[in-house]
């Protein structure tokens, strides 16, 4: 089960790896949204810094949100989620290792760009630290009720623009805990609260998600 | 197919058959629709022309009769949306399906007339259209959980099919509203606690809390008079697509 496990995550980092650009178009998408911003907004320093965690994290969920649509629906194209389905592993676990994968090729590019982004912002010293932990615990929420959205829309002509409906409003608390912990460590009032609720929200959502997902690709697959 | 099989017994399984609600429905239908008529024309009178109006908001306080109710009928309705949802997946209970699907709209409907309504209260009140405020953005959230549940449903060809997905999507989102909630909440609390005040629910006089509950019994009436007019058509649409079906493939077996 494990090496099933495993297996598939490899798969899938292989998949992302050769088959081209798929991190790096996230990573280009989160860099020029971001740019927009102060283009938009005026480019006065002390304005950039203020919003400069909140800007951060809705272009993160953006990035996060448009690259949802790889999740199953290559795989339900080809018919290879119907092998994977018959194969060992409980869809629910395949559904885990599709998550990590696109955490790995999402969440962790989106990581390790955002500081980077954050000093072009003006973003101020103490925040970096919890920025970090902050996408640490909440890209992989956004990845796990992204497979949900991912998973009822797999195999509808509409659904890139259907899943942006149905999974912007669902990360709502993720924005605002996480935007809460930046910002409570620059004014000085405390991240730990919100650090711990996101911490929280990442375990619920590993709990329960998979479940709602496994139950809507066995629908697809019907 | 497993979702026709017709279960005996009373209970959640009575009205498992399309018929039997459709009798039921017709009987009380005279009914809630008198109720639904009834109560809002007392509700709009009362509230509207009896109660005096209020010392410090004037007349504009009125509008409460018309968007508290709604605000809750919009939380109520996603309520029985994901009830049924439940009932629907675990069960396959095809009433149940149907009421999920119904009541969408309906409850979109109240929840886009008490974000229009708090709009017109705020502005003469509040000085402003809109307040990002945590009640008006769960509700806006809640909005768009509406949109989301309604587009679902209508995205598949095979109608059972969107009905499945739209009830993961209910489920997935009432764990979700509560979160939502206190995330808004609290969100709200460390930047703009002066917004809070605002919010604390007036102490009422009497004579105004009856329009106010009259109005929400003539809303749960109207809603079930829309929803049965809602569940016949459904209840008809699929008769007509079964029928056809049936007919393309009598067809293919004479042909």
């Amino acid at each position: 089960m494990v090496t099933a496990f495993f297996s598939l995550v490899g798969r899938d980092l292989r998949l992302a790896a050769r088959g081209g650009i798929g991190s790096l178009v996230v990573v280009v998408f989160f860099f020029i949204a971001v740019a927009l911003f102060p283009l938009g907004v005026g480019p006065e320093s002390a304005l950039l810094e203020r919003v400069a965690p909140g800007v951060l994290w809705v272009c993160a969920l953006l990035a996060t949100m448009l690259s949802l649509g790889r999740m199953f629906d290559e795989d339900y194209e080809d018919g290879s989620l119907e092998v994977i389905a018959l194969g060992p592993l409980p869809l629910e676990l395949v559904v885990l290792a599709k998550v990590l994968a696109h955490w790995l090729t999402t969440g962790l590019p989106l990581m390790i760009a955002a500081p980077v982004l954050a000093v072009l912002l003006n973003m101020s010293a103490q925040g970096f630290a919890v920025l970090m932990i902050s996408l640490l615990l909440g890209t992989p929420i956004l990845s796990l009720i992204g497979s949900v959205g991912a998973a009822l829309t797999v195999g509808l002509r509409r659904g890139g623009v259907l899943i942006s409906l149905l999974v912007l409003p669902l990360y709502v608390p993720v924005l605002i805990f996480a935007v809460g912990a930046v910002e409570g460590a620059i004014f000085g009032f405390g991240e730990r609260a919100h650090l711990l609720i996101l911490a929280g929200g990442f375990f619920a959502s590993l709990a329960l998600t998979p479940w709602a997902s496994a139950a809507a690709l066995k629908m697809a697959l019907e | 197919m497993a979702r026709k099989t017709k279960k005996s017994g009373i209970g959640i399984h009575f009205f498992a058959n399309p018929a039997r609600f459709l009798r039921f429905a017709k009987k009380i239908f005279p009914w809630v629709t008198i109720i639904a008529v009834a109560c809002i024309v007392a509700a709009l009178v009362l509230g509207l022309a009896v109660v005096p109006p209020d010392y410090r908001q004037g007349d504009a306080y009125r509008i409460i009769f018309i968007h508290v109710p709604s605000s809750w009928m919009a939380l109520m309705i996603y309520v029985i949306i994901a009830l049924s949802s439940a009932a629907g997946f675990i069960w396959r209970h095809p009433l149940a399906d149907l009421v999920a699907k119904s009541s969408a709209p309906i409850g979109a409907c109240f929840t886009f007339i008490s974000l229009v309504t708090g709009s017109l209260w705020g502005e003469p009140m509040w000085g402003t259209w809109w307040v990002w405020d945590a009640r008006v953005t769960s509700m806006l959230v809640l909005f768009f959980l509406y949109l989301g549940y309604i587009a679902l449903n209508s995205a598949y060809d095979d109608p059972t099919k969107g009905v499945r997905a739209s009830a993961i999507l209910a489920l997935v989102g009432i764990v979700n509203i509560p979160i939502i909630k206190f995330s808004v909440d609290w969100w709200n609390t460390l930047h703009q606690p002066a917004t809070i005040s605002k919010l604390d629910p007036p102490s009422m006089d009497s004579s105004m809390i009856a329009p106010l509950l009259l109005m929400v019994v003539g809303f749960i009436a109207f809603y079930l008079v829309v929803l049965i007019i809602r569940l016949r058509s459904e209840i008809a649409a699929r008769r007509i697509r079964n029928l056809r079906l049936a007919q393309v493939g009598n067809q293919g077996a004479s042909g």
